[in-house]
Formats: structure tokens, sequence, C-alpha cells
């Protein structure tokens, strides 16, 4: 067990050190003629990128980036300006907003769901219309009748998280074992009792499965979010680089995106592991 | 002090000492290293001298003759100066201090953001965040929303709001126009033996709003050369930071956008410029700088200080001498965040064409803040044009609602600067004269039209 795990790392590090290297051939400079026939003063007056049309950055010049901006992540250089950890701070705490609210219109919602067929029949057509629709497309209402940019992130946040949940604990709740409501019924044990010791220990896996997938979508709307909206987070981040062409920097933030992804995701898989129980 | 006493006999009070300003007030407002009292001071009592003494001459001789502390309180038993300056200063009882004003980050904006790091703001008691903003729609919807208190806008924006074309209706008002010429058409390398634009049947361009001069311009330019831009050609709005990464993918073939994106074009070897803006008009507004009508109701003080930060700023701006500090000023992540030299190329006029060629333009780019009510007729006799208003038009009612040209003039003379005196301008737009008087006429007169 050990070994192999050992021996996945070995693959990915191999892995990873050959696409690099791949990458670092594929954009080798290549010897320009193009501008070899103009003349000094035209050649200073124009980019590097002039040189070498298709232009995308080798791995040397991404690292550089990585550096420039992991050396002194909290500057702020007024408020278009600010480092990366500022600016991840801002998304985190928008998609935390966001998810929690989500949390609490959610659980309960799917709980009255999950008790009650009629509900689950009468609710449906509006859930399947809703879920589906991208939550970027609630962004122009969402500006238009909230009036507040940063409260119309919080928004797209919260319509894109509440979904998985919700289904997922109307689900969750629906699918709890008879035998043990059964049981609970027997012992004459109260709705709320029942409710918060027999239902919800039951139901939490498949609840956290849903604030898992949730949260995940939540990531990936941020971003989009913030490229449309602006002001703060790491997806203006990528619009104001975009805007200046640093492709380097587009892909120290695409990196930065990834990784904080990920342990977000884990932390989701560490609270889903502290609530699973074996019969 | 750099200012000149107006009770000083060997100084002239019509001209400046570097001779480009038309007095010595104006000078070094555009200089603007005066503090603000001060200059506000000098340009009262200016005022105050002009109308007494109509000949510069005759104010010279008299104070010689009589000695200026003689001068000084023989004047000043007569005009209440102190009562004067108050009245143009209007300091004190600002009602909002903390103000927002959003911008795109092209060289338009540049008179908005070098007020910040130049102090101008400050120096007249407000604490202003610029910020950055992602596309125009979204500037319209923050100013509708009050989350920006003034903005940077296209000329056009505040008459379509307004009239609640492309939005509700809310009423926005132009306060000064940001920049004047500085676009450019850029077309794609492969197209660089496609000069003539009826080569261009089938051609995907972009402009960066609905209800922009770019827009406009474009029509314009191509309908005079017989294709109509609504059959022969594909105008999409794409917002200018991705105007370069489309011209690169072959997404388009061109683009009438703002720079730095047609410099960067070129900087990055995927297009060339083929015509600049001030070809098809020289002197065209582009930006302007919007608030909204409720913000100037409700906000007259505050209104009149970044009023006058403003103008400050576009007299710094539209000097000359003043664009390779620009450039460097503005070139960062917190700005315009573009390589210095893109920047420098737009606002000095010496500038890479894209086809092996260095142009020198010195106009290229201008910063003459004044709104012209005809700027505004000409524009809605576009949007009449190519029907994005129909029916009865009242131009110049709306033209006179929209752009605050006697506020305008008010807040130029405190800060010294001289403002024209007329308020519709003939102008010429591709050789063809544009009457004011007569916008209907005007419409009517292009054979591809929409009414």
């Amino acid at each position: 067990m050990r070994s192999e795990t050992f021996k996945a790392a070995l693959i990915s590090a191999l892995l990873f050190l050959l696409a690099i290297g791949a990458w670092h051939l594929a954009t080798l400079p290549k010897e320009s003629a193009a501008l070899a026939g103009a003349d000094a003063e035209y050649a200073a007056l124009m980019g590097a990128g002039a040189q070498q049309p298709g232009g995308f950055p080798p791995p040397a010049e991404v690292g550089r980036a990585f550096v420039h901006y992991l050396s002194d992540p909290f500057y702020d250089h007024g408020p278009n300006d600010k480092g990366i950890a500022i600016q991840l701070g801002h998304s985190l705490a928008r998609v935390a907003l966001g998810f929690l609210l989500a949390i609490v219109a959610a659980i309960p919602l799917g709980f009255v769901i999950g008790m009650s067929p009629l509900l689950t029949k009468a609710l449906d057509p509006f859930i399947q219309v809703l879920k589906p629709i991208s939550p970027l497309a609630w962004m122009p209402l969402a500006l238009y009748t909230l009036k507040d940019s940063n409260v119309s992130g919080i928004f797209v946040i919260f319509i894109c998280s509440i979904w998985p949940m919700l289904i997922n604990t109307a689900f969750g709740v629906a699918s709890v074992r008879r035998d043990w409501l059964n049981v609970a019924r027997t012992l004459e044990v109260s709705p709320v009792r029942k409710a918060f010791l027999v239902i919800l220990p039951a139901a939490a896996p498949t609840i956290l499965t849903g604030m898992r997938i949730s949260m995940g979508i939540a990531w990936l709307v941020i971003v989009a979010a913030e490229m449309l909206v602006g002001g703060t987070g790491i997806g203006y981040f990528v619009w104001n680089e975009w805007n200046n062409l640093a492709l380097p920097n587009v892909i120290f933030a695409i990196t930065m995106i990834g990784l904080v992804g990920m342990g977000l995701d884990a932390i989701f898989g560490r609270l889903q592991k502290l609530v699973t129980y074996r019969e | 002090m750099a200012l000149h006493d107006p009770f000083d006999p060997h100084h002239s009070l019509t001209h400046c000492s570097c001779g480009r300003h038309g007095s010595q007030a104006e000078h070094d407002a555009a200089l603007a290293q005066d503090d603000a009292d001060a200059l506000n001071r000098r340009v009262v009592q200016g005022a105050v001298m002009r109308a007494l003494f109509p000949q510069d001459a005759e104010r010279r001789r008299f104070l010689s003759a009589v000695g200026a502390s003689t001068a000084w309180a023989a004047i000043s038993s007569l005009v209440p100066f102190g009562a004067l300056e108050a009245m143009a200063q209007e300091k004190g009882s600002l009602e909002k201090k903390e103000l927002k004003i959003g911008f795109i980050p092209i060289t338009c904006a540049s008179p908005l953001i070098m007020a910040d790091p130049l102090g101008f703001y400050k120096k007249q008691g407000l604490d202003v965040s610029v910020i950055k903003t992602a596309g125009w729609a979204l500037i319209r919807d923050k100013v509708i929303n009050k989350e920006y208190d003034a903005s940077h806008m296209l000329a056009p924006m505040p008459i379509a709001m307004s009239m609640g074309v492309g939005s509700a209706p809310t009423p926005v008002n132009v306060a000064t126009i940001q920049n004047v010429n500085g676009q450019a058409i850029t077309l794609h390398v492969k197209h660089k033996d496609k000069r003539d634009p009826k080569q261009w049947k089938g051609f995907k361009f972009a402009v960066p709003f609905e209800y922009s001069m770019h827009n406009f311009l474009l029509r314009y330019y191509v309908a005079e050369h017989g294709l109509d831009p609504d059959k022969d050609i594909q105008i999409r709005v794409v917002p200018p930071p991705e105007m370069v990464a489309n011209l690169r993918a072959g997404n388009l073939d061109g683009y009438l956008g703002p720079d730095p994106f047609n410099q960067r074009a070129v900087y990055d070897g995927v297009g060339f410029i083929h015509i600049l803006s001030k070809e098809i008009w020289d002197g065209h507004p582009c930006c302007s700088f919007g608030v909204q009508t409720q913000f100037v109701k409700e906000n007259p003080n505050t209104f009149a200080a970044l009023y006058r930060a403003v103008l400050q700023a576009a007299a710094m701006a539209n000097d000359p001498k003043n664009r390779p500090i620009m450039a460097e000023v503005l070139s960062p992540a917190n700005y315009l965040n573009q390589p210095k030299t893109v920047i420098e190329q737009v606002l000095t006029g010496k500038f890479a064409d894209g086809l092996g060629g260095v142009q020198t333009v010195p106009d290229r780019a201008g910063f003459d803040p004044f709104p012209w009510y005809s700027m505004a007729v000409w524009i809605i006799t576009q949007m009449k044009r190519w029907g994005y208003i129909k029916g009865d038009v009242k131009y110049r009612d709306i033209a006179e609602q929209v752009y605050l040209l006697t506020d305008a003039r008010k807040r130029m003379a405190e800060v010294g600067l001289v403002a024209p005196k007329d308020a519709y301008q003939k102008f010429k737009v591709m050789g063809k004269e544009f009457d004011p008087a007569k916008p209907e006429a005007y419409v009517g007169s292009f054979a591809i039209r929409r009414t």
C-alpha cells in the first residue's frame, strides 16, 4: 500500500516534468525574420509579441510570474491592484457568504420536501426548470433588481449552490430507512427529536455530498462572475491580466484557482468522512 | 507664487509666459502646482480687473501710475473681493466627500485617472477612488444603481440613458467631454492590401458598445464608401480588452476601437492602423464624464468641486508636454495595465503603424473638455439615422438637457480656463458639413439610412 502511493507520486512528478519539458521545447524562441527588414526606430516601438506570432509564453516566464506574485501576496496598490492573497480572500469571502445563505435556505427546505411526498411532487417542476439555468444568466437580472454588483455576485453563488444541496437533502431525507423511523415511532419520539437524532445523522452523508458538489460549482462560478462584475477577486485578476494580454499571469491565476478549488474539495471530503457511518 | 498678480503692472493678463494659454491664470491652472485657494483668489481678482480694464494696456498704465497697493485699496473698497472669492469657491459644505468613480481601462479615461495621483480631487476636499470596470454595460448599470457617483462614459451613453434607449430611462448629465480623437480603425495584418473600404464586404468588425462614437463613426465611414453597415458588413459589440485577442484568433477582420487597443494590436504584430479616427472627424468627442442628474441636484457643492478637479486634469492632459509623464503614471496595473511604450505611442502621437512605418501625429489624442451642444445633436442625428430612435426627435432639447455646457463654462472660469463663447459649432465629418441648426435635414441627406 505504502509503496503504491510512492509509485503514484513518482509517476505524477514524472508526468509533470514531462509536460513542462514539452511546453518548454514547444515555446523555444524561433529565429525571426519578421522584423529584420524594419528599421531600428520602428522595432523599438514594437513588442516582443510581434517577433513570435502565436506567442505562447515559455515555462520560465510563467515561473517568473509565480515568483513575482507569491513573493508579495498582500500588497495593496490602490483599488485596482492588490496582491494575489487579497484577491483570493475576496473571492473566498463571496463564496462563503453565498454558500452559507444557500445552506440556510436549502437544508430546511430539503428536509420539508424530503419528508412530504406531496411537496416533492408539487415543487419538482419548479426545481427542474430552475436547476439547469446557468448562474451567470441571472447576473443581468440580479444587477437590475439588487442594484449592487457585490450583492449580485453573492446572489449568483447562492443560486448556483442551492440546487445540488436541496436535491441531495431531499433525497437523503426521503431515503432514511423505514425501520429506523418505525423504531422512533414505537418509542414515541417527538418530531423535533426525530428530525435531529434520527433523520439528520442518517441523511448527513448525502447532504454533505450535495454541499461538496455545490462548493465545486460555486468556485467555478465565482471566477466567471468576477470577470463580469470586476472590482476585486481572483476572477477580476484574470480579467485584468487578460486585458494586458499577459498570459504568464493568467496561467499563474489559473493554477491558483485550481489549487484553491482542490483545497476546498479536500475540506468537504474530510467532513464527509466524519459524518459517514458504518452499518 | 507662480501665478501672476493681476495688480502687477509688468505682466500681461491676456497671455501667459509660455504663450500657449489665454492668460497666466490658465497657464498656471494647467501646471496645477499652485495652491487651489490662492489660484482661486487670483482668478477672481483677474476676472474683476479684466472687467474694470478691458484694455490690458490701460490696466498697466493705471497700475504704474498709482502703484499697486493704492490701486488694490481703491478697488477693494469698491469691489467685495472676499465675497466673490467665497462664491467662486463654494467650499466648506461638501455634501459628500467619499466618491467612487468608474472607468474603463483605455486612454480616453486619462484625465479622470490622472486627477487621482496628481491630487486634484484631494485639493478640492474630495476622497475619490477610481475603480476599473469590466465593460460599458456594467458602467451603465453601476451608475443607475448609484454604486458610482460619477463615471467615465461614452459620449452617447448619457443621451441614450436619459432617453431610455437601451436601459430604463435615467436622467444622466455630461459634465465634460473626456477626450477628443484618439480612436482608430485597426485591421488584421492579412488585410494589408485591402485599404479601400469597398473591398470590405463581408468583414466582421467590432465596436465597444452600441451607443458609442465608435459605432457611429464606423457606420458613417463605411456608408460614405457605399457599404451598408447593417447588410454588407457585420458589426459586433466586443469589450475593448477582448478586441486584440479576437483579432489574433481571426474572429474579427478589424475594429474601430479605443486606444491603447489599436496600438496594442500593432505592438503584438496582429494588426495595423488603417486610419486614425481624426481622419473621419477631426476633434470628434469620444468619452465623457457622466453624472446622474439626481446626484447633481442633491450634491451641488460636491459636484462643483468634482467638476473643477476634472477640468484641471483635462487642462493638464491636453498639454503635449505632460504626455510622456502621463504614460509613465497610467501604465501600471492599478490604472491601464499596459506596456508603457504602447501608452506613450498613443499619447505622444509618434507611433508604429503596423505597416513598417513610424508616423508622427501630435493630435492623435486630445483632451478638450468642452461639451458642445452640437456634438450631442450630431450623436442624436446618428441615432436617428441608424434606427436606434424613431419618430420626432427634439434634438436641441435633449442636447441642452444632457450636456451641461453652461455649468462647464462657469466651472472653467473658476479654474482659470477660457471656454468658447458659442454653444453650437459647425464642423465637418469626412468633408461634409454638419449644421446643428438643421439636424433633420442632415439625417435626410444620407443615401444609406434606416429612416
